[in-house]
């Protein structure tokens, strides 16, 4: 009786050897995990199998029955295996007890050379224009299975070029391989069937239905999917080649579910960002909304030089000054008068900061400010704060929203004298200018220019995601680590060092939290001063937090650490067809 | 191991080395000699007199975009010379031509085309890796300038050296 | 006028004329001979760009040196460093005033000082001329200079023997150490080398001249020594240290040590002039019927516009012959490699040293055996 929880093993053998797989495993999977990585367009993990290249065709064979209807074993004991005469596909089969599978042989490659013919017959020459030239499967393919020249003398196909699918995504009809990967991706991911082809044979067209435009929230992943530059993103596009672009991998901040990302980068400036690959957060995907989020980073806004006010005005002024002026400005004041609104887009390590800074200061009201959307039932979370179970975790959020209401009546009566803001702005709940006017002390660190920062007594710039490292813990518990992939513009610096040099300002150098855990040099310092005090990072360093993320908390935030469920995997509600 | 070079016997008029040494001056006297009476001429007065006109085919200069017999400059700012180039010469801008554009149908084109020429080492992978056949290594040579801003060669100046280039693949006249 | 004021006046007259007309300029115009020479002898045609044929290239030249960046380097040690070009130029410059560079102009001697220790006055400061090399190789505070300044002060030593061996034949055959004594006993009895003019049929002056050939060709070589002229300019060998004890130097301060050298070059080349070569002297045959062929001898002791055209030709003589050794030195310069260390000194020591000691008892036995 197989065991529940051990799924079924079957023997496989693939190009002579045997390998053992979990029964239900794709064949073309099978063959990727035993090292012979079979070539595909329609095929995507994630998507259902149309099976309509032909691109992963292989020889295939079944064990040979003896009249026992039992396997005939080889010499080695091993089934004897029955080749088929004609090459089968491998997305469209599991695997099977005594499965035989050839990837390389003449025939496998013979069919391949094929296809690619095939493939080519119409497809134009617009690699050196084509945004995915570089990442694109069908040049990779042509270089191991493709001529050099054509047998096709005739004209080629013309299709629509440059068609604007949608408000992000732009399609050039010439370069698609009819692979359907993009049709698929919006009827089973993200439930708006849009896609399709029109006309038939080489005038097949990929188009959206009469009326309809590809613009749901998910639309750039077919821009992902697409094995080929046909489907390629409006904002991306012609931007730059994808080989210089420098891969960091880091998740997205702009909800809590942290959708694992890459940041493409060259020379300090972001280009793209794409979803990678993690089951226990995102799947394959991410939103249109998060993965587009970046270009505030280079707005003219931001904040490039701390400024202290003097006279009046905010000048610039050198980091030292800047935080020695913070610190003497906020010094006069006891815990009661001052305030601290901290962000959940802060990473643990700036948080436990913000905790010191506030026990430095005595100060008792301070909590993150909420930001919340609509979700969706994909990935977009209704919290639009990345950070928010860390800032809970650390117990800077009150989670009611009465503390922000307490901090705003008493900065208008005026009991509160300081405003410590960190990456918040304070308009955003209700403390307006006006209220901000009453504050003869008002601290900001963050990122961009705006009305709050310009009432400011001390404005320290400070970097966003892809400028640091650090960690967050998502929506369903899963702890993070940040990258950096670019640097930061200007003089800003790192959150957590001007924290750190603040709390240092502020306690002097004998300061508690100083003596207790050392010198902060780095960041993971701070790490390791923080696992010391939340058991739940115990035993962990910002290193060791592997790329996909460690679970920390419950899938509801709760303590403990189970695993949430993995995100739906390649079970749409109905097969196609 | 050690090698023992051994050293030729000199004569007694060998070893007072004059005999040498007066030989060298003749040569040395011979040469001036020559040269003062115009025999020996090897030195070309450079701004005056050039070689341009014998230059060989494959003398390679200052990098250049051309253009077709159809007015276009060929560049589709794919970036694949700026990625070859390896002194990282090569500094691209892409952009998009704008619809209703002439050759809008290229779709592409660089916005801006640098190429610094303090940096260039005119060793002609830009032209062998475009696949538009936009970038040849032109006969200039005298590139000169007095600032490092100077020697920066803009899109302008590389069409301007570049000129025309003729009988070249038209492959985007065949698109739609 | 008052003698004293008047020797004074004229002194000043000759030194600034002697120093910043004809020295100087002749230091630039070696270096332009030399660039022009040696690209001739390498087929090739030297600077030709600035003016006629080049000629205002030695301007130009100093026109640069003056406006480049004067860069003193952060771990010199600033005094010695700057006093060491200084001490190179001078002390080359200096040696020219005891050397007659013509007879007489409107009456006066054409030489700055005629003091009775002339050559020893020339080698006294002609030696002083390896401290601003010493100096300069210490005070640069690198490696490449140090090496320099020693190799520097080792082969001066060395060849400042031979130097002064070479010379005391001629002393002892004109009994005086004044340079004007020693051109006037030329112009009486032919030069050194060629005593072509007096007795010359007289077969004891020619068997004197061996010695004397002999003095000049060890005198000569030490010179070039001295000057660290190639094949002997190991103190700033390019391939082996850079540039020797100068390679921390620019602008004006290297100019000076280039100047130095060529400054070197002439005043040794004058004094080889001077003991050997008949100094400004220049015998002109000639004919007439009241003595048949003779030598005549053209000096400014003439009065009138001929006793000026005269004083002028021996002025114009002594630098002819200055200029064609120079010539000469650059010459060899451009044919011959440089000698290695050992080499060198062995020479020095072993060779030129022997060979004057020699010299001076062959000579020494001949003038006794002189017929008076
Ligand atoms: S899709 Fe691939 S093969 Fe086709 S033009 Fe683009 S890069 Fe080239
Ligand atoms: S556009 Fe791309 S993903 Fe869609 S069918 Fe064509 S090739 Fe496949
Ligand atoms: S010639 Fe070579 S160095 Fe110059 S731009 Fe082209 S690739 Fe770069
Ligand atoms: S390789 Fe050719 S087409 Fe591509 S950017 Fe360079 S010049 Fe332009
Ligand atoms: S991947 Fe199997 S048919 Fe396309």
């Amino acid at each position: 009786m197989p065991n529940d929880s051990q799924p079924q093993l079957v023997n496989v053998q693939i190009d002579d050897v045997w390998h053992q797989f979990p029964k239900g495993t794709r064949l073309i999977e099978a063959c990727e995990q035993a090292g012979s990585y079979v070539p595909r367009y329609c095929y995507h993990k994630k998507l259902s199998s149309p099976g309509n290249c032909r691109m992963c065709l292989i020889e295939m064979g079944m064990p040979k029955m003896g009249p026992d209807r039992k396997p005939i074993l080889g010499p080695d004991g091993k089934p004897e295996i029955n080749w088929m005469p004609r090459p089968q596909i491998s997305c469209a089969t599991d695997v099977s007890e005594g499965l035989g599978v050839r990837t390389i042989s003449p025939l496998v490659e013979e069919c391949r050379r094929g296809v690619m013919e095939f493939l080519l017959i119409n497809h134009p020459l617009d690699c050196p224009i084509c945004d995915q030239a570089g990442e694109c499967r069908l040049q990779e393919f042509s270089v191991e299975y493709g001529r050099q020249d054509s047998r096709f003398l005739e004209h080629k196909v013309k299709k629509p070029k440059n068609v604007v699918l949608g408000p992000r995504v732009t399609l050039d009809d010439e370069r698609c391989i009819l692979c359907s990967r993009c049709i698929r991706f919006c009827k089973e991911i993200a439930h708006d069937d849009v896609l399709g082809f029109v006309d038939r044979g080489s005038h097949t067209t990929l188009t959206a239905h009469p009326g309809k435009r590809l613009e749901n929230n998910y639309s750039l992943n077919t821009v992902d999917i697409c094995p080929v530059g046909a489907l390629t993103s409006s904002d991306f596009r012609f931007k730059m080649r994808v080989w210089f672009l420098k891969e960091t991998n880091s998740f997205c901040t702009s909800c809590a579910t942290g959708c694992n990302t890459i940041i493409g980068t060259r020379e300090d400036v972001i280009y793209r960002q794409t979803p990678r690959e993690n089951d226990a957060v995102n799947s394959t995907w991410m939103c249109d909304y998060g993965r587009l989020n970046f270009a505030y980073l280079e707005r003219d806004r931001r904040l490039l030089e701390p400024m202290v006010r003097t006279e009046n005005k905010l000048q610039p002024a050198t980091w030292p000054h800047a935080i020695a002026s913070a610190a003497t400005q906020l010094k006069p004041y006891v815990g009661w008068q001052t305030a601290i609104l901290a962000s959940g887009r802060m990473t643990n390590e700036e948080l436990w900061l913000a905790g010191r800074l506030a026990e430095s200061l005595g100060v008792t009201l301070i909590d993150i400010v909420p930001r919340t959307g609509e979700a969706d039932d994909i990935l977009l979370s209704a919290d639009r704060n990345p950070n928010t179970n860390g800032a809970r975790l650390l117990r800077l959020a009150s989670g009611s929203g009465t503390v922000l209401q307490q901090i705003k009546e008493a900065v208008w009566s005026g009991q509160i004298q300081a405003l410590i803001t960190l990456g918040e702005n304070p308009l955003r709940c209700g403390i307006t200018p006006e209220y901000l006017a009453r504050l003869p002390v008002y601290v900001v660190l963050d990122l961009l220019a705006n009305d709050a920062t310009a009432q400011a007594s001390v404005v320290l710039p400070s970097l966003g995601f892809a400028e640091k490292r650090g960690s967050m813990i998502n929506g369903k518990g899963r702890l993070q680590r940040l990258n950096r992939a670019v640097r930061g513009p200007g003089e800003a610096r790192d959150d957590w060092e001007i924290l750190r040099d603040l709390v240092q300002a502020i306690s002097g150098g004998n300061s508690e939290s100083h003596a207790r855990s050392g010198r902060l040099d780095t960041i993971e310092d701070v790490f390791r001063q923080m696992s010391e005090a939340v058991p739940e990072f115990a035993g962990l360093t910002l290193s060791r937090i592997s790329d996909l993320g460690v679970q920390v908390l419950n899938g509801d935030g709760k303590p403990g650490n189970s695993a949430p469920e993995k995100m739906r995997e390649r079970e749409p509600e109905k097969q196609p067809q | 191991m050690a090698i023992t070079v051994s050293r030729p016997k000199l004569n007694w008029s060998e070893r007072l080395y004059l005999p040498a040494i007066l030989g060298g001056m003749a040569i040395t006297f011979g040469h001036l000699k020559n040269m003062l009476l115009g025999r020996t001429k090897v030195t070309m007065q450079y701004p005056e007199q050039k070689w341009d006109s014998q230059m060989p085919d494959h003398y390679r200069g200052a990098p250049a975009l051309v253009k077709d017999e159809g007015g276009r400059v060929r560049c589709v700012a794919c970036q694949l010379c700026e990625f070859i180039c390896p002194p990282r010469a090569i500094r691209i801008v892409p952009g998009e031509i704008p619809l209703g554009e002439r050759f809008a149908k290229v779709e592409k084109y660089p916005e801006k085309f640098d190429i610094d020429m303090i940096r260039c080492i005119y060793c002609g992978m830009c032209e062998e890796v475009c696949p538009e056949q936009a970038i040849f290594l032109r006969k200039d040579y005298a590139i000169t300038g007095y600032t490092r801003a100077e020697m920066v060669h803009d899109k302008e100046k590389l069409i301007e050296i570049g000129g025309v280039m003729h009988g070249l693949v038209l492959k985007w006249n065949e698109k739609k | 006028m008052n003698p004293t004021l008047f020797l004074i006046f004229t002194s000043l007259l000759k030194i600034v004329g002697i120093v910043f007309v004809v020295i100087l300029p002749m230091v630039s115009y070696s270096v332009y001979a030399e660039r022009r020479v040696s690209a001739l002898i390498q087929d090739r045609l030297g600077p030709n760009r600035v003016g006629p044929a080049g000629l205002f290239q030695p301007i130009a030249d100093a026109m640069k040196f003056i406006l480049k960046e004067d860069f003193t380097p952060a771990n010199v040690n600033k005094f010695y460093y700057w006093l060491a070009p200084c001490l190179a130029m001078v002390p080359a410059l200096m040696t020219i005033a005891v050397v007659p560079f013509g007879s007489t102009l409107f009456g006066v001697p054409m030489v700055i000082a005629d003091i009775n220790v002339g050559v020893l006055y020339v080698f006294a400061i002609a030696s002083l001329g390896v401290y601003g090399i010493v100096i300069a190789g210490w005070s640069s505070n690198s490696k490449y200079p140090f090496l320099g300044g020693v190799r520097s002060s080792s082969q001066m030593i060395s060849y400042e023997l031979s130097l002064g061996l070479a010379v005391i034949p001629i002393f002892l055959l004109v009994g005086q150490l004044r340079l004007t004594d020693i051109v006037r006993y030329q112009i009486e009895n032919g030069w050194m080398i060629a005593p072509f003019v007096g007795h010359w049929t007289d077969g004891w002056k020619w068997l004197l001249a061996i010695p004397m050939s002999i003095s000049f060709v060890v005198f000569t070589i030490a010179i070039f020594a001295e000057t660290n002229r190639l094949p002997f300019d190991l103190p700033e060998a390019e391939t082996e240290l850079v540039g020797g004890y100068h390679t921390e130097y620019g602008s004006m301060k290297f100019a000076l040590f280039f100047l130095g050298e060529y400054a070197a070059m002439i005043t040794g080349s004058a004094i080889i002039v001077t003991l050997f070569l008949g100094g400004w002297h220049l015998p002109v045959p000639w004919w007439n019927h009241a003595h048949g062929f003779h030598w005549l001898l053209i000096d400014g002791s003439l009065g009138g516009w001929r006793g000026v055209i005269g004083g002028l030709f021996n002025i114009f003589v002594f630098f002819g012959k200055v200029s064609v050794l120079l010539l000469f030195f650059i010459w060899v310069r451009w044919t011959l490699p440089r000698f290695r260390y050992d080499q060198l000194m062995r020479l020095g020591w072993v060779f030129f040293f022997e060979i004057a000691l020699v010299n001076i008892f062959l000579a020494a036995i001949i003038i006794a055996c002189l017929p008076q």
